[in-house]
């Protein structure tokens, strides 16, 4: 095949990643391992972004991208300081066991 | 001949690392993996043009917030395993996430969008300058820069306070 | 045949590759030996010399003794990751190598090959950020070899240097913008082209772009390096006395030498990026026109062979003596071959590359001879608390006199 993949399969494999990131995120019990499978849908997400930036020609999809990736790093900052407290006050980290509102 | 090898097996790699996030029993194993599809991804955006954006992605994602997680893995899991119990709520989340891919499919191969995507990019192949990126975000997009460099200060004192010991 | 004519990109590619992976490898072996005698003599002893002549043989032997030592592996260790991690560290190490270019790409003094420049594997518009995230990645190998030994110390060690290294990386990263803001652009090859001239013009002394002399630049990314690589006075997390041997306590044999071999290839690196930022890359310290410099590498080569000649004859050992003679060949061999013209005047570049990064090197060896090592906490608050600020306070000024210059010079 000669000339560029076509956009389409890039996609289809960003909708691949995205359903493989709901599946580990609906089946996983340990809680960091939940917090990846969000990482991996947002990761799903800016290929899909860049995809289009390269499909309409315009470099606002990888703006997009570059806010995506920063705010991914504020939220796993803060998200893995809670699943910290979550665990000194548990003693696990399985998801079935946080189930009451107060710790 | 050449970027549809690098595709098929920048691909495979992505499809594959998500799988083993999946499928692995220690958490470490999962992070690994997941390294691996960001690493395939900053790949594809290199066949996408996007060379700027495929450094900040190794540099930052898989270079600063995969080392944040498995820095927490590694200081938690000393000692706790991954058991994962098999939730009979699983199964109908799993069809609906194939039956989700499944219709993004069907879009792209029969809607009129999806079918003028399909023939690649009509402009000729150019990359993306950083000079032309780094113009937009500091013009056009200067606001939301500035916000995001608000919100990861809001982050660190977030994750310092709760970090810090009752004392 | 055909295929070398259709793919020229590919092949050339290839050659080079297989050539600098060669030199590399070589290169990292006798950096060791380099170490050893230059610690040695600074401690007033000799270093390896018996093996070969003066020791040369002595990295030959060590790695026999790697390849064939036991490979013990802990039972309880993750086999996958145990395995995986000195190979990751070695590949990205040896990675990082391949952006660097060595001598012109375009321009006098370059040499095609097949069409290609030869001195460089590739020329990337955005090579420094490529570079940055190779050596990001390079957190990695000693986290997972840490973590995947399954014991106090590796755990500990592994735990620590990579914090120091993501603590440092930061530093070294903002200490490089300043040369990126003067030069305004991401490429080696640009970079070093903008430092063309003379000594006075590299970054680290130059004002030609109105920007600063990068001189704290330079010092907070050496400093910055020196702890990225985990050296001395920075090496707390694989010290001896402390913490037996930090993340590589469990390896042995050839795992070992990996991480061995991957440590000196990042201080390879870090030289490399260090010479291109500041010290002019492959440029030559004289103004262009002084022709007469095109016979320095023949002339420090003759004077080399002519070193070993004198210790040929005044060698006792038979073997030795063989050994020397046969260095003192191809020294003058090879000194004799860069005095022809052609080849002097397209030897430059890489000549001038390889000795700035022999100083830095040097450098690097004289203070882990010298200098005692920082406690932990010293060294973080160290990174945090001085390096960072020092480097960012290096930014603004850059950026500082970059706007308001044009505006003072046009009154």
């Amino acid at each position: 095949m000669t000339g560029a993949i076509p956009i389409s399969w890039y996609l289809v494999l960003s909708a691949i990643l995205f359903g493989l990131g709901v599946i580990a995120f609906v089946f996983k019990r340990n809680v960091i391992t939940v917090f990846m499978s969000i990482e991996l849908m947002l990761n799903a997400v800016n290929l899909a972004f860049v995809a289009f930036a390269r499909a309409h020609d315009q470099l606002d999809g990888l703006v997009f991208v570059f806010f995506v990736i920063v705010v991914a790093a504020a939220e796993a900052a803060v998200g893995l300081a809670i699943v910290i407290m979550l665990a000194q006050n548990r003693q696990s980290l399985n998801v079935e066991r946080v189930n009451l509102l107060k710790l | 001949m050449i970027p549809l090898i690098l595709f098929i097996l920048c691909a495979a790699l992505a499809i594959a690392g998500a799988i083993v996030l999946i499928w692995a029993h220690e958490p470490i194993h999962s992070a690994l993996a997941l390294i691996l599809v960001m690493v395939a991804l900053a790949i594809l955006y290199l066949l996408l043009g996007a060379p700027f954006i495929s450094a900040v992605q190794i540099i930052v994602y898989a270079g600063a917030i995969m080392v944040l997680f498995v820095f927490v893995i590694m200081l938690l899991n000393f000692g706790l395993e991954e058991r994962t119990n098999f939730s009979k709520l699983a199964i109908p989340g799993a069809l609906l996430a194939v039956v989700l891919m499944a219709e993004i499919a069907h879009w792209l191969a029969h809607s009129s969008i999806g079918r003028a995507m399909a023939n690649g990019p009509a402009a000729p192949a150019t990359e993306a300058s950083t000079v032309e990126l780094s113009k937009m975000l500091f013009r056009q997009y200067l606001f939301p820069f500035e916000a995001t460099s608000i919100l990861i200060l809001i982050a660190i004192l977030g994750a310092l306070v709760l970090a810090r010991k009752e004392s | 045949m055909e295929f070398i004519y259709q793919h020229p990109v590919l092949v050339a590619a290839i050659i080079k590759i297989a050539v600098l992976l060669f030199i590399v490898m070589t290169a990292l072996a006798y950096l060791t030996w380099l170490e050893r005698k230059a610690i040695a003599h600074i401690q007033s002893r000799w270093g390896p010399y018996n093996v070969g002549a003066h020791g040369l043989l002595q990295p030959l032997a060590d790695g026999i003794k790697f390849l064939f030592k036991e490979d013990i592996t802990p039972p309880v260790a993750d086999k996958f990751v145990y395995t995986l991690a000195p190979f990751l560290a070695l590949a990205l190490g040896l990675t990082a190598i391949a952006l660097i270019p060595f001598g012109p790409v375009r321009g006098p003094g370059s040499v095609p090959l097949l069409g290609q420049p030869a001195w460089a594997v590739t020329d990337i518009n955005i090579g420094l950020l490529m570079l940055f995230a190779i050596t990001s990645l390079g957190v990695y190998g000693v986290a997972l070899a840490g973590w995947s030994s399954n014991s106090k110390y590796p755990l500990l060690g592994g735990l620590r240097s990579s914090a120091q290294m993501i603590s440092y990386e930061v530093s070294l990263t903002m200490s490089v913008v300043g040369v990126v803001l003067v030069a305004g652009t991401l490429s080696f090859n640009e970079l070093i082209e903008k430092q063309s001239g003379a000594f006075w013009h590299w970054n680290v002394f130059s004002v030609r772009y109105g920007g600063v002399p990068q001189i704290v630049g330079f010092l907070c990314y050496l400093t910055a390096a020196i702890a990225e690589t985990n050296r001395v006075p920075f090496d707390l997390p694989e010290a001896e006395t402390e913490l037996v041997a930090g993340f590589h306590t469990e390896y042995s044999s050839f795992k070992f030498a990996m991480f061995f071999m991957a440590e000196y290839a990042n201080m390879i690196t870090v030289s490399c990026l260090a010479t291109i930022l500041f010290l002019g890359g492959w440029l030559s310290p004289f103004p262009e026109s002084w022709h007469w410099q095109w016979f320095l590498p023949g002339a420090g080569l003759l004077a080399l062979a002519a070193y070993c000649a004198w210790n040929t004859v005044a060698e006792m050992r038979g073997i030795a003596r063989l050994q020397l003679g046969v260095v003192t060949l191809l020294a003058g061999g090879g000194g004799l071959l860069c005095l022809i013209p052609v080849v002097a005047e397209h030897i430059q570049g890489p000549f001038w590359f390889t000795t700035k990064i022999l100083a830095i090197l040097f450098f690097y060896i004289w203070m882990r001879a010298t200098l005692p090592r920082f406690r932990y906490d010293q060294l973080m608050s160290f990174g945090w608390k001085l390096l960072l600020p020092l480097s960012l306070a290096n930014l603004v000024i850059t950026a500082l006199a970059l706007v308001l210059w044009p505006l003072v010079k046009h009154g």
